[in-house]
């Protein structure tokens, strides 16, 4: 079945078969990555605007790299080199951006729900690529198909997620897909950063918060780490020695998971905080298909949603919401 | 002259409920009968309230003119329109101004600013310490010959425990009110709703309802110490009412307000959308229960707005950015109606209490429907339907989570001094 995709705001307002749809779709993509030549003409001539309001490195190059894998051209906008320290609104940097036509506008903002708010005023496909503690689509969709390549499955598995789930956007979109599909959720980490409150953020979803690593590891099928923001350990102050002590995922550690589980990590990687070099570099880690992955999630992503809007003139809702006008002042 | 006809009369000081007419004079009331016994000398005015109530002028504890200084969001003109359009004769407005009124100087620029206006009485609150800064007290004695009713350091508590306590103790000799605005500024920083599945779903900073409670037990303390009487502004969590719910058990002067918007909705209804930011934040589901219960057992003491009006270019940003407040004047009692009344869990007397005698005795006023009381009503209808377009609003800003919603009930005249400064089309 095809899905029309308006935006890429968030997993949680999507089925199961949408996201499946978006997974599969990214199968093709997927080989591109494998061949010599990996360049398309299939967006040539069309314009993505990378707009990442908050530092990013990986995910801006990724969808840099997919955009222009499928002939796109690409628009940079970087947030030292932005208007905003001018005073500029972020509405109106997005109405800028747009002015110079893009086809679609890839954003990263340190704000929960940036990305649904512009995309509300502007009428080209908005791409989450990263908002505040709120959701990264695109990395819930590479972990799901890394999950998928390696396990075969994507259902009814027990999913333990390490770290610091409060602050982690990528742990909300995990939840919100791989809960479409029957998995479960151990959530483990200090206790400020695992609040019970997360139990609930996913309706039908069976989501557990423990504390003891031991107890969250054990029969795990897929474990997903977060990095640990040095900048958080300084709020509220932590010990990074009791966190190694308590968290960090280690190689004897690991064996209490179900024997074939598998590790991801969203990066970058602190080797020796969160993780052992030799569970990150070991061969249950998947921390580098992840990454090439990446680059195939973000080609379908930006595939769907541009030609999306080219056959139709209009981009079906998957989603309905209103365009209100760029000038309204109510 | 003004002859008031055929109206039913609420008045909650004398737990009146019957057919009265009130004909006003100048600008006090000069006789309150029977329908139909007063008749109409030459001159005078006839409204005719058939199917209407007629209640004392409604007060509001909590408003922000934002005049001086931010008249690009709202000016004591603008503002106190859209006051007369919700009903209200007398508007308290918090002092986090530009300059804060903090001085007898604000204080009168205020009251004269009013006077031009027009129309609802403006009793200005003045700052409990200089710029509400925490530091050092105010000159609230010269506020108070200004003609200020309350202090406050809204926007934020009084900074510490120790000047709280000397705000208390002097204004407990000065027979002022202290209202405050109680939140643990330490567990609220950087939050941008209530705590909860809500906030953790949508990866908004949130404060616990803690925040809020932890300094409502400090000022309740504090009330108890000094014997001061102690007001607590837009009160939002289960815990703080039961703070208030101890201390008036225990006799202590203290009162509470609650906002319509607080009794209306709660954190579930957050979305990105920063017209449901205000502060203190939509609380959960089980305070707003208890908020409906302390309104209907006198826990609560009045209804107040918290009308906070910012303009469009700094309130439409992202959620994180975007000020704390909402427009409160013109639809506080249609929200009161909807919640409290037609709901079925109020008596209409009691709303209206929450709206007249309620909050008068807060700032130490009578308030009743009487021969010789000052000529000010609110004449409102508990069924009119209409919806509320916030483009209509006289008020400079449209920051209203209520835009659009269909009401039944609303103000359908003001009276302030004798003279009609709001009347329904």
């Amino acid at each position: 079945m095809t899905h029309r995709f308006r935006d890429l705001l968030a997993l949680e307002p999507l089925t199961a078969d949408e996201l499946s749809f978006l997974l599969d779709q990214s199968k093709p993509f997927q080989e591109i990555q494998k061949h010599p030549l990996k360049k398309l003409a299939t967006l040539r001539g069309k314009t993505v605007a990378l707009a990442f309001f908050e530092n990013s490195t990986r995910t801006r190059i990724s969808f840099g790299t997919a955009a222009s894998r499928l002939g796109a051209d690409t628009m940079n906008l970087q947030a030292e080199a932005s208007s905003l320290k001018k005073g500029e609104t972020l509405l109106d940097t997005a109405f800028n951006l747009n002015a110079m036509k893009p086809d679609c506008l890839v954003m990263r903002h340190a704000a929960s729900g940036a990305p649904s708010y512009v995309a509300k005023h502007l009428d080209i496909p908005v791409v989450n690529a990263g908002d505040g503690t709120h959701e990264h689509p695109s990395q819930g969709l590479l972990d799901a198909l890394t999950i998928r390549d390696r396990l075969g499955t994507i259902k009814d598995l027990k999913v333990t997620i390490l770290g610091d789930i409060l602050h982690s956007r990528v742990a909300r979109s995990n939840i919100h897909l791989l809960g479409k599909f029957g998995c479960k959720f151990t959530l483990c980490g200090p206790a400020m950063w695992v609040p019970r409150e997360l139990e609930k953020i996913a309706p039908g979803t069976p989501i557990r918060c423990v504390y003891r690593l031991e107890e969250a590891l054990e029969g795990a099928d897929v474990i997903i780490m977060l990095r640990v923001q040095t900048e958080r350990l300084d709020d509220p102050p932590l010990s990074a020695d009791d966190y190694i002590l308590l968290y960090q995922l280690n190689a004897e550690r690991l064996r209490r998971a179900n024997p074939n589980a598998i590790v991801l990590h969203p990066g970058p990687i602190n080797r020796g905080i969160e993780i052992t070099p030799e569970v990150a570099d070991g061969p249950q880690s998947c921390v580098l298909e992840q990454v090439t992955n990446g680059v195939a999630v973000r080609m379908a992503i930006l595939y769907l949603l541009i030609s999306g809007a080219t056959e139709t003139g209009t981009h079906p809702a998957l989603e309905v919401k209103p365009k209100e006008s760029a000038n309204a002042s109510d | 002259m003004l002859l008031i006809k055929n109206g039913r009369v609420l008045d909650p000081a004398s737990k009146t409920d019957e057919a009265l007419d009130i004909f006003l004079d100048g600008e006090k009331i000069k006789e309150v009968a029977p329908a139909g016994r007063i008749a109409a000398v030459q001159g005078t005015e006839v409204l005719d309230a058939s199917g209407l109530i007629v209640a004392p002028g409604f007060i509001d504890l909590h408003a922000h003119l934002r005049e001086p200084g931010q008249e690009s969001s709202e000016t004591i003109e603008t503002g106190t329109r859209a006051a007369a359009r919700g009903g209200f004769t007398a508007v308290c407005c918090m002092p986090n101004t530009k300059p804060v009124n903090d001085n007898a100087s604000v204080t009168r620029f205020i009251l004269d600013r009013a006077k031009v206006a027009g129309g609802v009485r403006v009793w200005p609150i003045g700052a409990a310490s200089v710029g509400s800064k925490g530091e050092a007290i105010a000159e609230i004695a010269a506020m108070k010959q200004a003609g200020m009713v309350a202090v406050s350091d809204d926007g934020r508590p009084i900074a510490t425990a120790k000047l709280a306590r000397q705000v208390m103790d002097y204004c407990r000799s000065l027979d002022l009110p202290v209202i405050e605005h109680s939140e643990d500024v330490s567990l609220a920083a950087g939050a941008v709703m209530r705590e909860g599945v809500t906030s953790t779903r949508l990866g908004l900073r949130g404060m616990p309802a803690a925040a809020e409670s932890v300094c409502v037990a400090r000022d309740v303390q504090l009330a108890e110490l000094t014997g001061a009487r102690l007001h607590i502004a837009h009160l939002s969590a289960k815990a703080s009412l039961e703070q208030v719910r101890w201390a008036k058990s225990r006799g202590l002067r203290v009162t509470c307000e609650v906002t319509p918007h607080h009794f209306t909705l709660i954190d579930e209804d957050v979305t990105y959308d920063s017209r449901f930011k205000m502060n203190p934040p939509l609380a959960a589901r089980e305070d707003r229960e208890a908020l409906l219960t302390g309104l209907a057992d006198g826990t609560v003491d009045a209804i107040a707005t918290d009308h906070a009006p910012h303009e469009p270019a700094l309130k439409d940003v992202e959620f994180d950015r975007a000020p704390f407040g909402i427009l409160g004047f013109e639809t506080a009692l249609a929200l009161a109606l909807e919640q409290l009344v037609h709901s079925g869990r109020l008596p209409l007397m009691r709303m209206v209490e929450l709206f007249t005698t309620g909050p008068a005795r807060v700032l130490g006023l009578e308030r009743k429907l009487a021969a010789g009381q000052p000529a000010d009503l609110t004449i409102l209808s508990p069924n009119y339907t209409w919806t509320y377009h916030v483009k209509e609003s006289p008020s400079k800003s449209r920051n209203s989570p209520f835009d659009g919603r269909a009401f039944q009930g609303a103000p359908m005249a003001t009276i302030v001094a004798g003279r009609v400064v709001y009347r329904a089309q």
